[in-house]
């Protein structure tokens, strides 16, 4: 009745795993130029951090069965709080962790927001997202701010800079920024989190059932505002990232990464219904996002073309999921599609 | 929190007479009276049943009972200690021993066995991991020695969506057992379930009596209740209108008897 766990069960996301590896031998079989040289995952390497942090919040907050829309504005707003401390009132150190606050404070009240006042995570954050973004429009008078010189600087050098860089030098060991680190260290502790701590254990049985959730003792409201409160933390690191490596802060920096954000977590193989949540996912689904951007690109397609293939691929991987993860499912469909005669069948009664 | 497997006979440091003692307990919902002067007790090792038709009252009388809904008047004992209503909750009906399953909210379905076993109370580091080795060899002692589970293939790995009804109902009330309830309150275990099942959930329900606990168990099947209790109490109207032996009564004469109940008090 219970066979050895199947390959797919034992090993966490290896059907995007396998879907990545194709994809990167379809792209070193059309690109070979661009693919079969280090300098396109050197590249990756700097600009794929702030995707991945949020995608590695949304897990969470999609595994707890909520969702968060306010990211791209807390981009914007954190971002704009970074640059103007640090551009106007040069404060350095203190303009990071004023950014990392604000990405807190947004995040937890989206956290009030959902968990106390009871509001809809879709609407709630829908909501905030509008407003933080007209917050960062109005005071930065919708002005971008160039970072110039930031690169001689410390918050520069810890948190994007090329420690291996040697002057005059253009081989792609002296490209590896240092970012690509702190995201690894980044997935990794977050996956314990996720896995093997108390809190990831919440987080997906308040994405399996509040209820449950509630009569085993979890405090449902408390888990969900830290979980909203997570995500603002990694979205604003997400900004510093990002402000840094343009060394330029611009209003609508955070708007390309809605789609792409949710997509990778979603393509991962973390559940849109909540419950299920994969870190290993998410990061192959955000190396997918990217390197789609990158390839097609790189293939000769003009970026119009990105954001169609990027919704196909999508689509797909959540038809694939949807059919995969859930037996019943994939029997109602298959019988639909006249596969299997005999309708009405339970998933196996034991 | 030891994870001894023998579950079979609890310690004797239990000197209480009742479990759970209400005295002169009133519920109001505004103007509905949905509890009435409710005196009853559960001794510290029977099967109590608590029967009587919808709107009877028995859903309200066992939230009253577990901490979920305040009383609106009237004392609880717990041990044969009074409770401060004011602070009675679900959290300190559990550190009261005191442990309720329900029909369908007590296990999340998509995580696996280990994870529901000690979810809301894991064993972990002062930092908050989790021991995941422990955790599944706890819980494998228990699916084998509490739950019975052994060669049925279903492993701590497995997940709650692979069991079946009455399989789920063992697991939470295994689990019930394994945290030390004295009393384990059981909501409507049986609805639902295919008959074979429900020969299953009452073993387990004979299960909690062998281990020398007290059980409440809410049935709207009379011959599933009459077939484990040791005693039924009747709830007619927010009030406890008898209570019977099933002994003494069998399953034919007590239908009777709830049927003859109806008609009298309408």
């Amino acid at each position: 009745m219970a066979p050895a766990p199947s390959l797919f069960r034992r090993i966490e996301a290896l059907p995007i795993i396998i879907v990545f590896i194709l994809l990167l031998a379809l792209f070193m079989y059309l690109a070979p130029e661009v693919f079969l040289r280090p300098f396109i995952y050197t590249t990756f390497i700097s600009t794929l951090p702030p995707l991945i942090f949020l995608a590695l919040g949304l897990t969470f907050v999609i595994g707890a069965g909520e969702i968060d829309l306010c990211f791209p504005a807390i981009i914007a707003f954190s971002g704009f709080t970074f640059a103007i401390l640090f551009k106007q009132y040069d404060l350095g150190w203190i303009a990071v962790a004023a950014t990392l606050f604000s990405g807190i404070v947004i995040g937890f009240v989206n956290g009030v927001l959902v968990a106390k006042v009871g509001l809809p995570s879709f609407i709630a954050t829908l909501a905030t997202q509008f407003f933080w973004a007209g917050m960062a429009t109005v005071l930065s008078g919708g002005k971008s701010y160039a970072l110039r010189g930031v690169e001689k600087s410390s918050v520069y050098s810890v948190l994007v800079g090329t420690p291996f860089a040697k002057p005059d030098s253009y081989d792609w060991i002296s490209q590896l920024s240092i970012q690509g680190l702190w995201t690894v260290l980044a997935v990794v502790f977050l996956w314990f989190i996720l896995n093997r701590h108390r809190f990831g254990e919440h987080t997906l049985f308040i994405g399996d059932s509040n209820p449950v959730s509630r009569v085993v003792g979890i405090d449902v409201d408390w888990e969900k505002i830290k979980i909203f409160t997570l995500m603002g933390l990694l979205s604003s690191i997400a900004a510093l990232f990002l402000t840094l490596e343009n060394k330029n802060f611009f209003g609508n920096q955070g708007e390309g990464y809605l789609l792409t954000a949710i997509a990778s977590v979603l393509i991962g193989g973390t559940s849109i219904f909540g419950g299920r949540a994969t870190i290993v996912g998410t990061v192959f689904g955000c190396f997918i996002i990217g390197m789609i951007e990158a390839g097609l690109v790189a293939t000769g397609l003009t970026g119009a073309w990105v954001r169609t293939i990027e919704g196909i691929v999508f689509l797909v991987s959540i038809i694939f999921y949807f059919l995969i993860d859930e037996p019943q499912r994939r029997a109602a469909f298959l019988a639909r599609i006249g596969a299997i005669k005999g309708f009405g069948r339970k998933h196996a009664a034991k | 929190m030891a994870g001894s497997p023998d579950l079979a006979v609890r310690k004797e440091e239990n000197s209480f007479e009742h479990a759970i003692r209400l005295e002169h307990v009133e519920k109001f919902f505004g103007p509905i009276h949905a509890l009435r002067d409710i005196t009853l007790s559960i001794g510290k090792n029977e099967i109590v049943g608590l029967i009587g038709d919808n709107g009877a009252g028995k859903s309200t009388l066992i939230k009253v009972m577990t901490g979920v809904l305040a009383p609106s008047s009237g004392r609880i004992f717990v041990r044969d200690k009074e409770i401060d209503l004011a602070d009675y909750s679900v959290r300190m009906a559990h550190d009261l021993s005191i442990e309720t399953v329900y029909q369908d909210k007590s296990l999340a379905e998509q995580q696996p066995l280990w994870r529901n076993f000690f979810v809301g109370r894991q064993i972990t580091n002062r930092f908050g991991f989790i021991d995941v080795k422990r955790e599944k060899q706890v819980a494998a002692e228990m699916l084998l020695s509490s739950i019975g589970f052994r060669g049925v293939g279903i492993t701590v790995d497995s997940t709650v969506s692979q069991l079946s009804g009455g399989e789920r109902q063992g697991i939470a009330i295994g689990r019930a057992m394994h945290y030390n309830a004295d009393v384990i309150v059981l909501d409507e275990p049986t609805v639902a379930l295919a008959v074979k099942e429900v020969r299953k959930v009452l073993d387990f329900i004979r299960r909690i009596k062998a281990s020398g606990r007290a059980c409440v168990y809410i049935e709207h099947n009379l011959a599933h209740v009459h077939e484990v209790a040791d005693r039924l109490i009747v709830l007619d109207r927010g009030a406890v209108v008898a209570e019977i032996e099933p002994r003494n009564m069998s399953v034919p004469d007590l239908t009777e008897y709830l049927i003859k109940l109806q008609q009298h008090t309408a």
